[in-house]
């Protein structure tokens, strides 16, 4: 069984081919460089390198969020048409949980961070249990500080892990003292090796037409249209 | 023995995630266009968020219906030619992805064609283009005048120094309390009145094929504030009407002045406004007494659509222009010759 997996969700880029558990070839790379640039450029390339045909796939994974929002769309559209053209199955995984998966075998909790300006995080909690990752806090959009406020409840060692841990590195030492620990850089970036790690213990998505990302928040606009709607209703 | 060409065309630039297959470059085997239309109709205007989060719900969609009405496979298809800007960056990208992942899963040449060079290929679905040709591109992003002297040849000579006429016409309608989009109310406002307000023509300076409709858009507002200072209410059909005649005399006079100067065969208009019965009118009797062929495609085909697309990457094609995997949106992308 050939996998294809693709994470585009944040500046983090990683694009793996796995084949019957091994895995073939695995780029990574975290520079600021727009995905529609590199995404499909570096899929040829890792397709040229392990000397497959794109028909000779069996399966594709994708990281579906939270992250940047454009960013995960051009990751989602890719996965879709490639997996509903080649008629293959498609599997989401969660963008936080691909990073906590870098932890797989960490005994605590892992919490994966992605900055989402002005002091907010896309964040979640997982736990490694029985040979899964399971999720105990579900992904969400959080002020960081109000994510703090409800780990501090947790009183255990939390594992913080994603690039983007750094900017607030300082905001979670303070709060959670002795509780705190940093991943270390090689397991910042998120691998899509370890995305489809995570697909293979995932239900396929059953409509490909019909997945879209995670956005784990409501676009701006269509958040201000509602609460008019939820006024106008009040004001009558 | 001659062999027929297709071409799958994907359009997001907008608010529109379009597909189609054109045979031979002229003839429509499909043509599916979803519009958000209903949804961005709640903020007044295009949200660009919602319009990327709405291309990635429909592209697939699209495609595939693109395919079945046509009643090909991906291996029937030469090429795909995909909007590669100007529009929004955010929507841009969706569609250019999916036409990637489409043309590398199946082995086809990928060509990135600009969205106005589609507008104006539109009319090749109706009839031969025939050249040196003129065409005036109207839309709610473009007021331009663009000479072509040969199929890929694009040379501006005129275009909008502020405004397009389509965004002038949406903050008119905004003005006068239309709901969006407001291009179609006020021509239907404009077209059933009995007088006209007079507004101020820009013809800027006397040989300049340029234009520009922010004076005119803010004489509308100032004639209303004007009015209802003394406390009266203004006609809005007569400052639709007047506003309209502003718009459409300018547009027609320079055409036609561009297209004797440049002495073409064919005179051609593009763009949603070219969608407007005012302007359409205007334009078809003025060249009707010049004596000059002028053509406008269909309402449907005005609008956006990705059977332009495909007609216009079928001469690139054919030409042998190739874009790559690392095409990316180019939001403020030129139009320029692929021909030389």
């Amino acid at each position: 069984m050939i996998w294809l997996g693709i994470d585009t969700a944040n500046t983090p880029l990683s694009v793996a081919i796995v084949k019957d558990g091994t895995v073939l070839a695995e780029v990574n790379s975290s520079m600021a460089v727009n995905h529609s640039l590199r995404a499909m450029s570096t899929i040829e390339e890792l397709f040229a390198t392990v000397q497959l045909q794109p028909k000779e796939i069996d399966a594709i994974a994708v990281s579906e969020g939270p992250g940047s929002y454009t960013g995960v769309r051009i990751g989602v559209t890719i996965a879709k048409t490639l997996a509903w053209t080649l008629k293959k199955p498609l599997v989401g995984v969660s963008s936080l949980k691909t990073l906590a998966a870098n932890a797989f075998y960490f005994d605590g909790a892992i919490c994966p961070i992605v900055d989402a300006r002005r002091n907010n995080v896309y964040a979640g909690l997982y736990e490694y249990e029985d040979g899964h990752l399971n999720a105990i806090k579900e992904d969400g959009h959080f002020a960081i500080e109000d994510l703090l406020d409800s780990l501090k409840e947790y009183e255990r060692p939390v594992l913080y892990i994603g690039k983007d841990v750094a900017m607030h590195e300082v905001a979670i030492r303070e709060k959670m003292g002795e509780n705190a620990i940093i991943a270390p850089f090689p397991l910042q970036l998120p691998r899509a090796s370890s995305l489809i790690h995570m697909a293979q213990q995932s239900e396929r998505e059953e409509n490909i037409h019909a997945f879209t990302p995670e956005y784990r928040r409501i676009a701006e606009a269509e958040a201000n249209w509602l609460m008019q709607q939820r006024k106008d209703k009040a004001s009558e | 023995m001659t062999t027929d060409i297709y071409i799958l065309g994907i359009e997001t630039s907008c608010d529109e995630t379009a597909a189609s297959i054109i045979k031979n470059g002229h003839e429509i085997v499909s043509n599916i266009v979803a519009s958000q239309i209903e949804s961005q109709k709640r903020f007044g205007g295009v949200v660009p968020e919602i319009a990327s989060r709405h291309h990635v719900e429909q592209i697939t969609l699209v495609i595939e219906e693109a395919l079945h009405v046509a009643g090909l496979e991906p291996a029937d298809l030469n090429a795909v030619a995909v909007t590669e800007g100007p529009g929004l960056v955010g929507a841009l990208l969706i569609g250019i992805n999916a036409a990637k992942a489409f043309a590398f899963a199946n082995g086809l040449p990928i060509i990135g064609v600009h969205h106005i060079a589609g507008h104006i290929y539109a009319n090749q679905l109706m009839q031969q283009m025939e050249f040196p040709l003129l065409a005036l591109i109207v839309s709610g992003g473009h007021t331009e005048l663009v000479y072509m002297k040969d199929h890929g040849s694009f040379e501006l000579i005129g275009e909008t120094r502020d405004d397009a006429a389509g965004e002038a016409y949406d903050k008119v309608a905004r003005v006068l309390g239309l709901p969006y989009p407001g291009g179609p109310q006020i021509d239907k406002l404009a077209l059933a009145s009995d007088d006209a307000v007079d507004f101020p023509r820009a013809w800027l300076e006397p040989d300049s094929y340029d234009f520009s409709f922010s004076g005119l858009k803010s004489a509308v507002i100032n004639y209303k504030h004007n009015i209802e200072q003394k406390g009266g209410t203004i006609v809005p059909e007569h400052v639709a009407a007047g506003f309209q005649k502003s718009v459409i005399e300018v547009l027609t006079a320079k055409t036609v002045r561009a297209a004797k100067q440049y002495d073409v065969k064919q005179v051609i208009a593009a763009g949603g406004v070219a969608a407007n019965k005012g302007l359409r009118a205007s334009l078809d009797a003025a060249f009707e007494q010049e004596n000059i062929p002028f053509y406008v495609p269909p309402i449907s085909f005005c609008t956006d659509n990705a059977a332009m697309i495909a007609a216009a990457g079928t001469p690139m094609y054919m030409a042998g222009v190739r874009g790559d995997m690392s095409m990316n949106g180019r939001p403020g992308m030129q139009l320029t010759s692929w021909n030389e």
